[in-house]
């Protein structure tokens, strides 16, 4: 008998399906209700370790409190090369000099004859943190949440669970406060070692920090209120409300970098006092995971397990974006904003998405906004032109997606140890063994296999963009490149065969045992990916002769080898904390050694005269003369290799078409204020990219009912065989 | 019978201390607390000072297994097996190397875990017993070794492969779900779809293929050919008494993994971006967070040897024979 309302129901069941095309995205991973919103999506990779910004030092741990705290300075957002510009002071302060009798000196006088410097900031007035529950009081002008009992900490996890928040002016006393937490005992602030060189009083003051917290303590781990604000530091002092000096020894002009780092934020010390209160830390309630600050953002969810989200803040203070930028930056629309209120979007959501593909293909899809460029995915996303520059394929064109690229302030290079009786030190025979070496690796096959190309070989230590690197014939490395038609060429593998046989190494063999030369390459890289680029460096050695050992190994051995110096060849890399040469030439200045001192040079070079022109130098302003003392260090480098200069990576970012005023800058962490996005066009795209196809769906349930038309006929026979 | 499990319980104590030990061991042999403190400290700018601080925090000063320094009972406890261990026989986790409320992740974490877990374990019982009865219902048929050959496929191939090629086919061209990610409420329906899916066909291969074998087995006996005999059609027989003497064998393996669907996926949870308690694992051994690892290995331990204890239970229930003395 014929069923025809089941057929219809059927029918219509079919229909919807088939019709899914014109419903919403089912493979959107927001709330349909956010589609159109003036939300930015990102994602992260690991949960950062801490937002404390006395102890916060890593890029995905800036990526979050860089757009929360705010230091006196910042990078501006359009001009190059990087220039500090005020953020929350009024003015970018020139120091004041003195001598060992605290006599002013005039802004000329050479470092070697300064005894301090003070910087006087001066802060605007009328900016105000984010709604905090640290600041709320009760009508009678006490604390709210300064005094509580486990009682009252009951079901409280997170800052959401205080429902009452205030706001207070910003003034200098905090930021004050926040340079004597780098000294406090329980945060290892990682800059401690360097401010104990400069800011006057400092490494005392931690001394008397850490007997006072003892006292308190009492053998207490957690719940201990270390009252900064009862303990002067000599070299800090407020001078107003909105005015504070720093005093340092000497003259160091870096500083005024540091103070650009979220290491010289303000903190309030409500705040402080907040999250110290006995059972908070036992609850995750401490400043490691709750930020306050008076940045353009403020983090409202804090769930590294799952998803951060970052909310403009209701009083952040009047910012503008920049007017004035380099010439390209106005045809690139990168100046269409000029005047307007940062910042310009209401919400960032950071979703935890560890795996890359995945990653990838949400940004495909239009979930994500923004991407760097995978290597799994480089060929689906990039190309290279004729003239050998990188452009998006045609299918990212066809969606829109535009690339970004620059040069990082980072360089990544082949260290000898020298120490080593064989590859270091300074006689002749080592020299030519490690310019042999140096001309034989051919970096710019490295960076055109392994990176796609994402990189330029390095001609020393000196990053683009940093003062005192040279573009053009007088920045190349003499020792490994000739200027050939207008460009860098690597020198012929003959010459570097004839460099070891007046090294004494003739084909790469070693006269006194006649056998070949083996060099021991110490490397981190382990996992059967890397494979292919040791095997390719293996090559690299072959073509001297020279054979080379790889001894790849974990992190942490890699590590220790180093301090120990039990390396001969190794891999290493810096990012540049601040765009000055003195954060790269430090890297080879002998009192700053691995070995003994535990320091950053990790090949150990110590060459006096380098050092001598390396102290003149790190405390100079940007000077023709500084750059004269620059070339001649890069020079002594260059000769005595104590690196094999490999290569600066080039960053790659994609970004969809709703997307505007992103300019790659390498030094600032708080740029997602100047980021702004159309949602609109973005809810349009998704909608038109992730039409769901169900088709698939009952094409498989059809076959799966028709599969089991011959098994139901099948049983019936074999039923119908065994009543017989 | 509760004599028998507080003996069982009893029992556990010994392991669990063995189980700590052998991790405590396992983990100090490949790191030691230097290498804990630099990576958690970071690569720039870290101090022999500020790693010394850092272990004194943490307890990690102290030596490993036996305090030489000290007199009596300290040498044994003033070690950092000891300070580390022993509150954990209380459920007291601590809080990790990076200062977190280890108990109140575990709390957290479970729920993403257990969303997973939970329907992969529940719908994979059901398909992979469903599938092995249809094969031993066909023995012998060309749908049998059609069906043994692909289930012999299907446990070949990588748990990894499933997960990616879900995710192409089902989210990147079909897109009918989410790639990955997770949510709270009724919202974490669409991400779990994928996994689920992914976890019940990853496991269909070597289960089908037990589980026809156990059915088989029971197939063959005098008590189906006697109910055959009285008549019964075949699929009576199968589910009549086929199944419920085929379940003992299939309990073993079921119950026992019941109280481990806590700890969730290693795989699916870190691919498919859902916070749970296998990417909380994975992460603290990349990170080298010994805190969180012993905590994770003890729960693991303690959940096993729950499961164990169930299943002891579950026989005295499906099988009269069984007696728990």
């Amino acid at each position: 008998m014929k069923r025809p309302g089941a057929t219809r129901s059927a029918l219509l069941a079919l229909s919807l399906v088939f019709t899914a095309s014109a419903a919403a995205s089912w493979n959107n991973p927001y709330p349909a209700a956010e589609a159109k919103s003036n939300i930015l999506y990102s994602a992260f990779r690991e949960r950062p370790k801490t937002f404390d910004p006395a102890r916060a030092y890593s890029s995905n741990e800036y990526l979050f409190i860089a757009q929360i705290y705010e230091p006196p300075f910042q990078y501006h957002y359009l001009k190059r090369p990087y220039m500090l510009v005020p953020l929350t002071a009024t003015a970018v302060p020139t120091p004041s000099y003195f001598d060992k009798r605290g006599r002013r000196l005039p802004q000329n006088t050479p470092a070697g004859s300064i005894a301090d410097s003070v910087y006087e900031i001066r802060i605007r007035p009328g900016i105000y943190y984010q709604p905090h529950p640290a600041f709320a009081r009760a009508a009678d002008g006490r604390y709210l949440y300064h005094a509580l009992s486990p009682y009252d900490l009951a079901g409280r996890y997170a800052i959401g669970d205080f429902p009452q928040t205030a706001t207070r002016e910003l003034v200098a006393a905090d930021y004050v406060y926040q340079i004597k937490r780098l000294a406090h005992p329980k945060l290892h602030s990682p800059i401690l070692s360097v401010m104990n060189e400069y800011i006057v009083g400092i490494r005392d003051y931690a001394d008397v920090l850490k007997k006072e917290y003892e006292k308190i303590a009492g053998g207490r781990d957690t719940g201990i209120y270390l009252d900064l604000t009862k303990f002067p530091l000599a070299g800090v002092e407020e001078v107003d409300r909105y005015t504070y000096r720093v005093k340092i020894h000497g003259k160091y002009p870096q500083l005024l970098y540091w103070m650009a780092m979220p290491f010289f934020a303000p903190m309030p010390p409500e705040a402080d006092r907040f999250f110290s209160q006995p059972g908070m830390a036992e609850k995750n309630l401490t400043l490691d995971w709750y930020p306050v600050g008076s940045g353009a953002y403020m983090l409202t969810l804090n769930n590294p397990n799952r998803q951060m989200v970052l909310e403009r803040n209701p009083n952040y203070h009047e910012e503008l974006y920049p007017a004035e930028g380099e010439p390209e930056d106005g045809p690139a629309g990168l100046l269409d904003d000029a005047g307007k209120h940062l910042p310009f979007i209401d919400k960032v959501v950071f979703s935890l998405d560890k795996e890359s593909i995945p990653r990838w293909n949400k940004f495909l899809q239009g979930y994500y906004d923004r991407s760097v460029v995978l290597t799994e995915g480089f060929d689906q996303a990039i190309r290279f032109t004729g003239e050998g520059d990188t452009e998006v394929s045609d299918a990212m064109k066809q969606k829109g997606i535009r690339l970004l690229t620059d040069v990082a302030a980072s360089t990544y290079y082949l260290g000898f140890n020298m120490l080593d009786p064989l590859v270091g030190g300074y006689t002749e025979r080592a020299r030519k063994l490690r310019q042999a070496i140096s001309v034989a690796i051919d970096f710019e096959e490295q960076i055109s296999i392994f990176e796609n190309g994402r990189g330029i070989a390095a001609q020393g230590p000196l990053a683009p963009g940093i003062f005192g690197y040279r573009e053009g014939r007088a920045g190349i490395n003499p020792y490994v490149y000739d200027w050939v038609d207008g460009r860098p060429r690597r020198k012929p593998i003959e010459y570097a065969r004839q460099l070891l046989v007046e090294a004494g190494y003739p084909g790469g063999v070693d006269p006194a045992s006649g056998k070949p030369l083996s060099i021991n390459y110490e490397t981190p890289a382990i996992g059967p990916e890397r494979k292919a680029q040791l095997d390719w460096m293996l090559k690299q050695f072959n073509k001297l002769g020279v054979q080379l050992v790889v001894r790849a190994t974990d992190y942490n051995r890699f590590q220790e080898k180093m301090r120990k110096g039990d390396a001969q060849i190794f891999d290493w890399g810096w990012n540049a904390d601040y765009p000055d040469p003195e954060n790269f030439l430090f890297l080879l200045y002998g009192p700053n050694k691995k070995v003994g001192h535990d320091g950053e040079n990790a090949s150990n070079y110590d060459n006096p005269e380098f050092n001598r022109l390396f102290e003149r130098m790190k405390n100079m302003e940007n000077t023709p003369e500084r750059a004269r003392i620059i070339d001649q260090m890069l020079d002594m480098a260059r000769r005595d290799v104590p690196w094999i200069w490999g290569m600066h990576p080039k960053n790659f970012l994609l970004e969809h078409a709703w997307m505007y005023n992103a300019k790659l800058n390498q030094m600032a962490n708080n740029t997602l204020k100047y980021s702004r996005l159309d949602p609109v066009q973005r809810a349009e795209r998704r909608t038109a990219w992730n039409r769901p196809v169900a088709w698939p769906i009952v094409a498989v349930l059809g076959t799966l009912l028709v599969g089991a038309v011959p098994a139901v006929v099948a049983y019936r026979k074999r039923e119908r065989g065994a009543a017989r | 019978m509760i004599g028998y499990i507080i003996r069982r319980v009893l029992y556990a104590i010994p392991i669990l201390i063995g189980v700590n030990l052998l991790t405590f061991a396992l983990f100090f042999f490949v790191n030691s607390p230097d290498d804990m403190a630099r990576l958690h400290l970071g690569v720039k700018r870290v101090t022999p000072e500020a790693i010394v601080k850092w272990k004194e925090d943490r307890g990690y000063n102290k030596p490993l297994l036996y305090n030489a320094a000290n007199a009596g009972a300290d040498k044994l406890t003033d070690t950092i097996f000891f300070r580390h261990s022993v509150k954990l026989f209380a459920f007291d986790f601590g809080r990790s190397d990076q200062g977190r409320d280890i108990g109140y992740d575990i709390y957290q974490r479970m729920w993403p875990s257990l969303a997973i877990a939970l329907p992969v374990f529940l719908v994979g019982i059901l398909v992979h017993i469903t599938f092995s009865m249809l094969l031993a219902f066909f023995r012998g048929t060309y749908l049998d070794t059609a069906g043994v050959v692909l289930c012999v496929i299907m446990m070949s191939i990588s748990a990894l492969f499933y997960v990616i090629l879900g995710q192409y086919l089902v989210s990147m061209l079909l897109r009918l779900v989410p790639i990955s990610g997770y949510d709270v409420g009724m919202e974490a329906v669409k991400f779990l779809i994928l996994p689920v899916i992914v976890g019940v066909v990853g496991g269909v291969g070597a289960s089908t293929r037990l589980y026809r074998t156990f059915f088989l087995e029971e197939i063959g006996k005098d008590y189906v050919r006697t109910a055959r005999a009285k008549g019964l059609s075949e699929l009576r027989v199968l589910f009549r008494h086929v199944l419920k003497n085929a379940m003992i064998p299939i309990l073993t393996g079921v119950v026992v993994v019941i109280p481990l669907l806590f700890t969730g996926s290693l795989i699916l949870e870190s691919f498919f971006a859902v916070p749970g308690l296998g990417s909380y694992t994975i992460d603290a051994i990349h990170s080298q967070d010994f805190a969180i690892v012993r905590a994770m290995v003890f729960l693991g331990s303690v959940l096993y040897i729950a499961g164990l204890i169930l299943t002891d239970i579950t026989y005295t229930l499906v099988d009269p024979r069984v007696r728990l003395e």
